[in-house]
């Protein structure tokens, strides 16, 4: 094969061959073509978004490390740090789902304790097709079993995510990964390297075939699609990695305690692009350069030419920089926990460029002082890849999409639409270990789950910490920038429903292919949407990831940025009030009733969706409801640090509408509620975020309060009974709504 | 004060929630590394829950041939409290500790969910405490729950009031709906639930706290045993 021909094969455009060129001012061998096409993939060196992502706001008084390292990481107080990333394995789980799914996981538990911060939590938002095929369900079982597989195994607790089921992900479904760790503050260490003649010492699984070119050929291409065509997808099969969580236990503890002892300067894990992505982008870091000896890496099997060393994509491995004099206790460490370690480089002080600038060279050698295989600046790999700004185009028809409002759509059968909004994604979440470090106080399945700030080597404390993961592509779908900047919305109100104060979002920003210029524009509009509603909410974006080509047969997924948001509770001794009410609450709105401009948008509603509606306008970002938001997560954190509350029973408005709500509440409590007087079927099935169901024993304190922080009050009903009357077409007993919940899942899936 | 020591394998994920969880009540615990074969300076052990060398060939199946093991069978013989949860219950099985296996749930899925548990003997080291007929809310978190074993030893088990602790409403089809079994003396108990994980109504139930402290209770026993011995 050419070199011309080698170099589109392996992802890279003629345009960016020559640049490759003019860094090292000659042509690069094989090798050094191999490393470039890695690093300068999308996956890696987000080429196409990079440019959009920078106007993303991303300081605030409690961030310690912003986006750009492994995780982000904030102070969450008393001498605690916590760490949070987020991140996609979707073309891997979309080939091979068990696979895909376990090493999603494994990855992003590397970038958190690379950190120095012990795993806690793990969240999962999942995006398939309708579970009516066979091939969907396939997805389902084995993205869900990889997870419950490899998180269990490893001692990570899986509490929560989101499970989203539509015909746009039939192709090509999501699986996104959210992974949360803590650590002492003073802990808190970087991925780069220091200190010429320090040692690079390559921990964990040896190197084999698994993963070559996952970050290029796999991630950063869209997928053929169905039909015959689906068999060029099983071809990239091996460039799906292969997870062995018993590895990644032993290398976890090892590590943690490698960091505890002070044995390492500087740790980096090897994720998409390997080796070569460790080394390079340590060095760059850190200012120096590295030399790789490629035959030092133990291998699983024979006859690896270098340049597949240097891009495996092997799970399981960390690169640790060692002072020479610590390689003893380290080797020791690692032994104790039958960790395997290799010392495959040394750090090197950087060269003098002609202009005279210090550069750090990354050279692969055959040997530590052996001939040089391949030699290229290591911040060119990590940091110079092209950066593009690809044409953007608005959605030729987006205009006629806005006026295609759902407004017009006739209420139909009431009762069948809300039995038809709920699912307990229970058969999901039972399947994951939801409870390891006893701090799990909410789990999955509720608006945010909650848990305690503490775990192994973290000093006692009463804090308490919320997570959610939010999306919404029914919204984004019709307006990128307001759907994004709702979704935030909506974020927040789940993390009010718990008593959380959000204090840092992540990202992972799912769309289609890049190339396509209303993708480019989807992409640029969500941006400028987080950017908006991060600045209106004061919230920094503390890192986040970007999957592109989420594309099959040529059809670009829905807009699909899902939102990690992370909320802090000073004091957690009482579990928070939850979804079920007695009979003799009273059942109020808290927020407001209308939403703007128009009162009750159907626009990117479930109701609509299920009508094939997907156009309309959607509500205005409304200060009315982050004002119930802030209220709520008041009272609710009064309730978790012991003390009186009015707020008996709280649950946000979401997708489904109030109906949903109410039905939900009312199917968990098993107590009904008449509501006489809902304005219409919109106002039932409307989802503008920001608005909360809640229960309570003394109404008039609770009018009172809410009143006072302007907060506005609508009285539903009182509580009691068996059924749940919505207006006058609507009348359901509680038990089929509870039958409803729990079998739908297990029901649509087949079992 | 008794010490109890929590033995952790490579793979072991529930060994830190069971020394914080001994510590709520008041008692004491250290870490045991698995490469271990001296136990004389602890008074109960615990087998925690997780995946010891990684559950390969099947749950168990390795740890028994763990350095510590040896010492754990010596210091069972001796009638010193042994406790296995979970991935320890299946260690004890496979170490012959205890009669019987654990195999895949009868729906093919791992389960992390409450489980409401029936104390069905008080004549153990885990369930001293407790009474017959009281009921906990318990969690369960696990792949390989179903105990199985033949009629004879199911008999023997019945016989010799070595069940005790049985399901409501069998979660993963163990025969008899057994939830946990002691040995004949009743010094080995295991059990597939987790009752560190309901100790504190904060995270659910507190069920377990009558189970742990009857541990507990058993460890500070054999402590008073082991003073007596040691004078002169």
């Amino acid at each position: 094969m050419s070199d011309e021909a080698l170099h589109r094969a392996l992802g890279l455009t003629d345009d960016e061959y020559a640049l490759v060129e003019g860094v090292l001012a000659r042509a690069p061998n094989h090798l050094e073509l191999a490393m470039f096409a890695v690093m300068w993939s999308e996956h890696c060196s987000y080429k196409s978004s990079r440019l959009h992502l920078r106007r993303l706001p991303t300081s605030a008084p409690q961030v310690l490390v912003g986006p750009g390292e492994n995780a982000g990481v904030i102070d969450a107080g008393d001498g605690v740090a916590i760490a949070l990333r987020i991140e996609s394995h979707n073309h891997p789980s979309a080939i091979e789902p068990y696979q895909g799914a376990a090493t999603g996981v494994g990855g992003i538990l590397r970038d958190i304790f690379t950190m120095g911060a012990r795993p806690l939590a793990v969240m999962d938002p999942l995006f398939f097709g309708p579970p009516d095929d066979a091939r969907a369900r396939w997805l389902v079982e084995g993205v869900v079993s990889g997870i419950s597989g490899y998180g269990n195994s490893v001692g990570v607790p899986t509490i929560g995510g989101e499970l989203t089921f539509d015909e746009g992900y039939a192709q090509n479904p999501l699986v996104n990964v959210l992974c949360v760790g803590a650590l002492p503050r003073e802990r808190l260490v970087l991925g780069r390297a220091s200190g010429e003649g320090n040692l690079a010492v390559l921990l964990g699984s040896r190197t084999g075939r698994d993963g070559i070119g996952g970050v290029s050929v796999l991630a950063s291409a869209g997928l053929s699609g169905a039909d015959g065509a689906a068999a060029l997808d099983e071809q990239k099969r091996p460039s799906v990695q292969v997870g062995d969580p018993y590895e990644e236990k032993r290398l976890i503890e090892a590590c943690l305690a490698l960091l505890d002892e002070g044995l390492v300067v500087g740790i980096q894990d090897l994720g998409g692009a390997g080796l070569t992505c460790a080394a390079s982008e340590t060095a760059a870091r850190g200012g120096v350069g590295m030399d790789v000896d490629v035959t030092a890496v133990p291998l699983r099997e024979a006859g690896m030419a270098p340049w597949e060393v240097m891009t495996s994509e092997s799970q399981e491995r960390m690169l640790a920089i060692v002072r020479p004099e610590d390689l003893a206790a380290v080797e020791a460490l690692c032994r104790r926990w039958e960790v395997r370690s290799a010392v495959v480089g040394r750090v090197t002080a950087p060269v003098l460029d002609t202009a005279g600038a210090p550069v750090g060279m990354l050279r692969v050698r055959a040997g530590l002082d052996g001939p040089v295989l391949a030699e290229a600046p290591a911040a060119a790999l990590a940091d110079e890849a092209p950066l593009y700004d690809r044409p953007r185009a608005r959605p030729a028809d987006l205009e006629a999409r806005l006026a295609d409002d759902p407004a017009d759509e006739p209420a139909g059968d009431l009762a069948a639409e809300v039995l038809a909004t709920l699912v307990d994604p229970a058969w999901v979440y039972r399947q994951y270990d939801s409870q390891l470090f006893l701090n799990t106080v909410v789990g999955p399945g509720r608006d945010a789950s909650l848990l305690r700030l503490a775990g192994p080597g973290l000093p006692e404390s009463e804090r308490g910490f919320a997570l959610t993961t939010d999306s919404n592509p029914r919204w984004c779908a019709i307006d990128p920038r307001a759907g994004t900047a709702l979704t935030l919305l909506e974020a927040i109100a789940n993390l009010a429903c718990v008593g959380a104060t959000p204090a840092a979002v992540v990202n992972c920003l799912n769309f289609g292919n890049p190339e396509h210029p209303e993708v480019m524009w989807q992409l640029s509009e969500a941006v400028d949407g987080l950017a908006e509603a991060c600045r209106a909410t004061g919230l920094p974006v503390i890192g986040g990831n970007v999957s592109l080509y989420n594309e099959s047969a040529g059809r670009d997924i829905d807009p699909t940025p899902v939102l990690g948001v992370l909320g802090l509770l000073e004091r957690l001794v009482a579990p928070p009030p939850g979804w079920t009410w007695r009979a003799d609450d009273t059942i109020v709105l808290l927020g407001p009733r209308e939403a703007r401009p128009d009162p009750f948008p159907l626009a990117g509603s479930l109701f609509a969706r299920r009508r094939g509606r997907t156009g309309g306008r959607l509500p205005q970002f409304d200060e009315q409801a982050l004002s119930a938001c802030r209220f709520v997560a008041g009272e609710v954190a009064r309730a978790c640090a012991g003390e009186a509350t009015s707020v008996a029973a709280v649950h946000d408005v979401g997708a489904g509408g109030l109906a949903s709500a109410l039905a939900e509440m009312s199917a968990a409590s098993g107590v009904g509620l008449a509501w006489g007087d809902p304005r219409g079927h919109a106002e039932l099935f409307t989802e503008a975020p920001g608005r909360f169901v809640v229960a309570t024993r003394d109404p008039a304190a609770l009018v009172a309060s809410a009143t006072a922080a302007g907060v506005e009050v609508t009285t539903l009903g009182v509580a009691g009974g068996d059924r749940l009357v919505l207006g006058e077409t609507c009348d359901l007993a509680v038990a089929a709504l509870a039958e409803r919940c729990a079998s739908a899942l297990p029901a649509a899936l087949g079992l | 004060m008794s010490l109890v020591g929590v033995v952790v394998f490579p793979g072991s994920n529930c060994e830190h929630d069971v020394v914080r969880a001994l510590g709520a009540l008041g008692g004491r615990a250290e870490l045991v590394w698995h490469a271990e074969t001296d136990l004389s300076g602890v008074d109960a052990i615990v087998l925690p829950g997780g995946f010891a060398h990684g559950d390969y060939l099947r749950p168990g199946a390795l740890a028994r041939f763990s350095p510590v093991m040896g010492a754990v069978a010596a210091f069972a013989e001796a009638g010193g409290p042994v406790l296995g949860i979970c991935n320890g219950f299946q260690v004890l099985t496979e170490a012959g500790l205890l009669p019987g296996a654990l195999q895949k749930n009868r729906g093919l899925t791992f389960l992390c969910q409450p489980a409401t548990l029936v104390v069905a003997s008080t004549h153990s080291a885990l369930t001293r405490a407790a009474h017959v007929g009281d009921e906990l809310v318990v969690p369960i978190n696990h792949f390989s729950g179903s105990y199985v074993c033949d009629d004879a030893t199911y008999l023997s088990l019945v016989e010799h009031d070595q069940i005790v602790l049985r399901y409501r409403d069998n979660p993963n089809g163990s025969r008899g709906d057994i939830a946990g079994i002691a040995n004949e003396a009743g010094n080995v108990v295991g059990l597939m639930p987790h009752p560190e994980r309901a100790l504190d109504t904060l995270l659910g139930s507190a069920d377990g706290r009558v189970l742990l402290e009857g541990f507990l209770a058993a460890a500070d026993d054999a402590a008073a045993r082991a003073d007596l011995v040691a004078a002169p």
